[in-house]
């Protein structure tokens, strides 16, 4: 399979963002009632144990379903809610660094573009509104500044007079990726950006993304469900479930030698546009459990074809598999080898 | 044949400009509105021009031209003071109105800002600000304030007073739901990772998406603040006489409602008037600005 | 072999009327066929007019939208001049719909197994213990672990994906002809959408229920579906079998669509937008509805409107120029 990382500098950079051991849980309902509630559980573990890091000038995607917290993370990450453990470290920013400075070295751009525009303040408040706040630019650029964001974005200077009700919805996240960049951010956290647009305008975004990856150097933390994007997009890939990272590795690498049975699961349920459906030796049955419920063991085990006595006793931990690729697979080593082509089934 | 790749981001002839624009309906085909406005344009200029409408005065007795019926001379006949009962009508639009339009503003600030911030901060400052609420909410609305004038002396400083203590509470629950609603929209979020500060969040970017429920309810507020000066007029712990005021000329007027029932009824009809008024008003502006809110 | 089609749209047009002001036009002019047991899909992107064209077969159109002409034919008989009550006796035996939000879809205070049962109870007469059993048996062919006590459930205590089996076992409870499915996977998670899609697949192939499937998913409608209505701003702009169509499109929307999503087995294939934007409804200019955003459009295609036409054997596409921009493709 031909190498899709288009950035093979990335590897050995530095990182500019990396978390270790992070967890984030939250307590349920009132203290008062669920100590009579008995056998109720009271917490939940959104996430439990991440380590991740995002190199300089890469795009890393964060892959998973509902209940695996890549949501979350990406919140920890730009510091929108605070983890209950582990360190996150922000290079680059000076020890006991405000909400003021960290929000000029990570930004974010949400998934909704209809929730994430204020509808009241038009295009040009917001953004001048970001800039003096910041002094991006003295006083007398401000506007000036606003219409290179703009411009910079694919949207015209009148777009400034304008409020985000009258936008589309592909428009509106390239307002949302303007303000972001109000700030000239290091980091860009983008959680499922394009998921709630027509596929004719995600290419239009996500070709946005990949010019600014290149003209600005600007590292994207991406947070998608869509894998056909995710491999379009990043050079990186780190796969959640359940509130771990299973497994991560280069794209091109994850994609043609996936090493965790849950990575191999998803990549069989993409449906394809050229081709009848995958061979399935991993059908994974069931759905994904809520954190509620974490499965003792390794996690995925309920749901795993390959699951052996072991799986259900002990808790893996990302362990590497190969050069920048590791599982959190007791059976890594052994998995049968990815077939990568689809097989074509018959006509029907 | 291979594909020409269209450019993506070249600016394309619509690519970048807005789709819409901004209204919906133009306001003047609001119906309500027009009608709210027209009514209520009209109380502003009677209550400002009153005294150049009349020659009368409206204190000044002349007891030799008691209660007599509609004429040419007085149009609506004058009281049991000989006063022209026009004129105090005119004159009353604005005792009734002024007061009316004050007495609403104190409790929209005080009852707006302490629901926007137990809803935005929520913990023990929501707690305490609603049982505040839940306390204040309980007691009726025209016994607290009678009583409270009782207590304070009638009077204009006190009408206010009264009717500040009971009816922030409104505007403290309406305002804190919108903001409630609000905080979990994706651009508060945005806008602290802008950087801003909770006041800043507050102010700047909840504020203009909450207060429109807030305005919309201190349409109808008035309405009822007029109501209770009326009825506190009527009770005589009004405005004091000879202050010509709807509701004690109602007081006046009913003793004799056999023989002269406009002098009750008229100043009646000023307050259905009034009323009708402000409700379409408040109809109209809910109109205008509910729609954008949805975006 | 030519014998009536399963369903037979012919010339549909929906919009909106309303006194003193022109009509809305949203689905402009749409004919297709479903044959019994056929799995056709209709893809397109917000605004094209896909949902509502499922509804209209379904007489489940939205307050305001009405038919504007046109005829929907099932088993040969017009839907619409049929009277009130007989169409209304379709739905569930005849008629079946899914749709894209389970949670808004199943009544939220009664539990599931009577849901499913209520359509066999009232269509097929079966009593309140019979209707029950057919409803466990059909959780469990939708692959419902332990239906007997699932069945006593609430669907807020259901997650997605088996709310999503409930309300398949609802709609094919009955053993309809015609299962109408409106993005049915759209809101699942992605290992979930892929058992969903195959159960559909394969109960529908069991009972030969025809599918008319509605996605904006390109791999998905390749997944399910085996002929393709390309629907854009209210008309059918392309039809053949998916793969071909796929394979090789003939009318410049495809083209547009299939080249701007990425497609996982083409990674190294730059995606390439549509420029402009989705066509206001309101303001429908004259020609080509897509003739704004097209690459290879001439004069006049702004002027005269182009119908489904035969481009190539099993295949249509609306398109003055298609012969000239896709000449030198593989027939």
């Amino acid at each position: 399979m031909t190498d899709v990382t288009a950035h093979p500098e990335v590897t050995g950079q530095p990182a500019v963002l990396r978390v270790a051991n992070i967890s984030k849980e939250y307590q349920l309902g009132h203290g008062l009632f669920s100590r009579f509630g008995g056998a109720q559980k009271t917490s939940l573990k959104a996430l439990d144990g991440v380590d991740l890091e995002l190199r300089r000038g890469e795009v890393l995607a964060l892959v998973g379903e509902s209940g695996s917290g890549k949501s979350t993370l990406a919140k920890i990450l730009v510091g929108a809610l605070n983890p209950t453990g582990g360190d996150l470290h922000e290079l680059g920013l000076a020890e006991g660094a405000g909400r003021k400075e960290r929000s000029r070295r990570v930004q974010m751009v949400f998934q909704d573009p209809y929730s994430s525009l204020n509808p009241r303040i038009s295009v040009g408040s917001m953004l001048a509104g970001l800039l003096r706040l910041h002094r991006v630019v003295p006083p007398g650029e401000v506007r000036a500044e606003s219409i290179r964001l703009l411009n910079r974005v694919g949207l015209q200077e009148d777009a400034l007079s304008a409020y985000p009700s009258q936008f589309s919805g592909g428009q509106r996240q390239r307002l949302a990726i303007a303000r972001a960049l109000a700030v000239r951010p290091d980091v860009l956290v983008a959680d499922e950006p394009v998921s709630a647009l027509d596929v004719s305008v995600q290419a239009t975004i996500l070709e946005l993304f990949k010019s600014l990856q290149d003209e600005l150097g600007l590292s994207i933390l991406f947070v998608a469900h869509n894998l056909a994007v995710v491999q379009h997009l990043s050079q990186r890939v780190a796969v959640m479930y359940l509130g771990r990272i299973v497994e991560t590795a280069d794209t091109a690498e994850i994609f043609s030698n996936p090493r965790h049975p849950y990575t191999r699961a998803l990549i069989d349920s993409i449906p394809r546009m050229s081709a009848d459906s995958v061979t399935d030796q991993f059908e994974v049955e069931g759905e994904p459990p809520s954190p509620i419920n974490v499965p003792s063991g390794c996690r995925f085990h309920p749901r795993c074809p390959v699951a052996v006595d072991r799986c259900r006793t002990e808790d893996p931990g990302l362990s590497p598999v190969g050069p920048g690729h590791a599982s959190a697979c007791l059976l890594a080593a052994e998995l049968p080898a990815y077939q990568g082509e689809p097989e074509l089934k018959e006509e029907r | 044949m291979t594909a020409t790749p269209a450019p993506t981001l070249a600016p394309v002839k619509a690519a970048g400009r807005p789709v819409r624009s901004r209204s919906l309906r133009p306001w003047y085909r609001n119906g309500s509105l027009v009608a709210g406005m027209v009514i209520v344009g009209a109380l502003i200029l009677v209550a400002i021009f009153a005294p150049l409408l009349t020659s009368y005065s409206p204190t000044t007795q002349n007891l030799e031209a008691t209660l007599q019926g509609p004429s040419a001379a007085h149009w609506l006949g004058t009281d049991q003071f000989g006063r022209d009962v026009l004129t105090r009508l005119l004159w009353s639009t604005r005792v009734d109105l002024r007061i009316g339009f004050i007495a609403v503003l104190i409790p929209f600030v005080v009852g707006t800002i302490l629901g926007a911030l137990a809803g935005y901060f929520g913990g023990w400052l929501d707690t305490i600000v609603m049982r505040l609420v839940d306390i204040f909410f309980a007691f009726p609305f025209y016994v607290m304030v009678i009583v409270l004038v009782f207590v304070l002396g009638a009077g204009e400083t006190s009408i206010y007073l009264a009717i500040a203590t009971v009816s922030w509470v409104s505007y403290a629950k309406i305002v804190r739901g919108e903001v409630l609603v609000a905080k979990q929209q994706d651009y508060v979020m945005a806008a602290r990772l802008g950087g801003f500060s909770h006041l800043k969040v507050l102010a700047r970017h909840i504020g203009p998406n909450v207060l429109s429920q807030a305005i919309i309810y201190a349409m109808s507020d008035i309405v009822q603040d007029i109501m209770a000066i009326v009825t506190l007029g009527y009770l005589g712990l009004g405005i004091a006489p000879p202050t010509a005021e709807w509701g004690s000329m109602i007081a006046d007027g009913q003793q004799f409602i056999t023989t002269h029932w406009e002098q009750a009824t008229i100043p009646g009809l000023a307050v259905v008037v009034v009323s009708l008024g402000l409700s379409w008003l408040g109809d109209g502006l809910s109109d205008l600005l509910s729609p954008d809110r949805r975006k | 072999m030519s014998e009536t089609p399963l369903l037979s749209v012919r010339n549909l047009s929906l919009g909106v009327q309303r006194k003193g002001r022109p009509t809305t036009v949203i689905v402009d002019d749409v004919s297709f066929d479903v044959a019994e047991g056929e799995r056709f899909g209709i893809v397109g992107e917000s605004g094209s007019g896909k949902s509502l064209t499922l509804r209209a077969i379904a007489n489940l159109l939205p307050a305001g939208v009405s038919v504007l002409s046109g005829a929907i034919h099932y088993r040969g008989q017009d839907l619409q001049t049929m009277p009130a009550k007989s169409r209304r006796r379709l739905a569930g035996p005849e008629i079946a719909m899914i749709f894209q939000e389970p949670m808004t879809a199943l009544n939220p205070v009664m539990r599931v197994g009577d849901q499913i049962a209520e359509s066999p109870r009232r269509n097929l007469g079966l009593s309140k213990s019979a209707a029950m059993d057919l409803a466990i048996d059909m959780m469990r062919k939708t692959g419902i672990p332990d239906p007997a006590r699932r069945a006593r459930s609430y669907p807020h205590e259901l997650s997605g994906g088996l709310r999503q089996r409930i309300m398949i076992a609802m709609a094919l409870s009955c053993s309809p002809r015609l299962l109408l499915c409106d993005e049915p996977t759209t809101a699942l998670d992605v290992t979930v959408q892929l058992q969903v899609l195959r159960l559909l697949e394969q109960l529908c192939e069991d009972t030969e229920t025809a599918l008319v499937f509605v996605t904006h998913d390109l791999g998905v409608v390749n997944q399910t579906c085996r002929e393709l209505g390309v629907m854009y701003a209210g008309e059918i702009v392309e039809r053949g079998r998916v793969k071909d169509v796929f394979a090789d499109p003939r009318h410049p929307y495809t083209k547009g669509l299939l080249d701007s999503a990425p497609d996982f087995d083409q990674p190294d294939r730059e995606l390439v937008a549509i420029p402009g934007f989705a066509p206001n409804l309101a303001d429908r200019p004259d020609g080509c509805p897509f003739e704004p955003r097209c690459a290879f459009a001439v004069e006049h295609c702004a002027t005269a409107r182009p119908t489904l036409a035969k481009v190539l054997p099993g295949r249509e596409a609306a398109c003055f120029e298609t012969a000239r921009i896709f000449q030198g493709a593989t027939a």
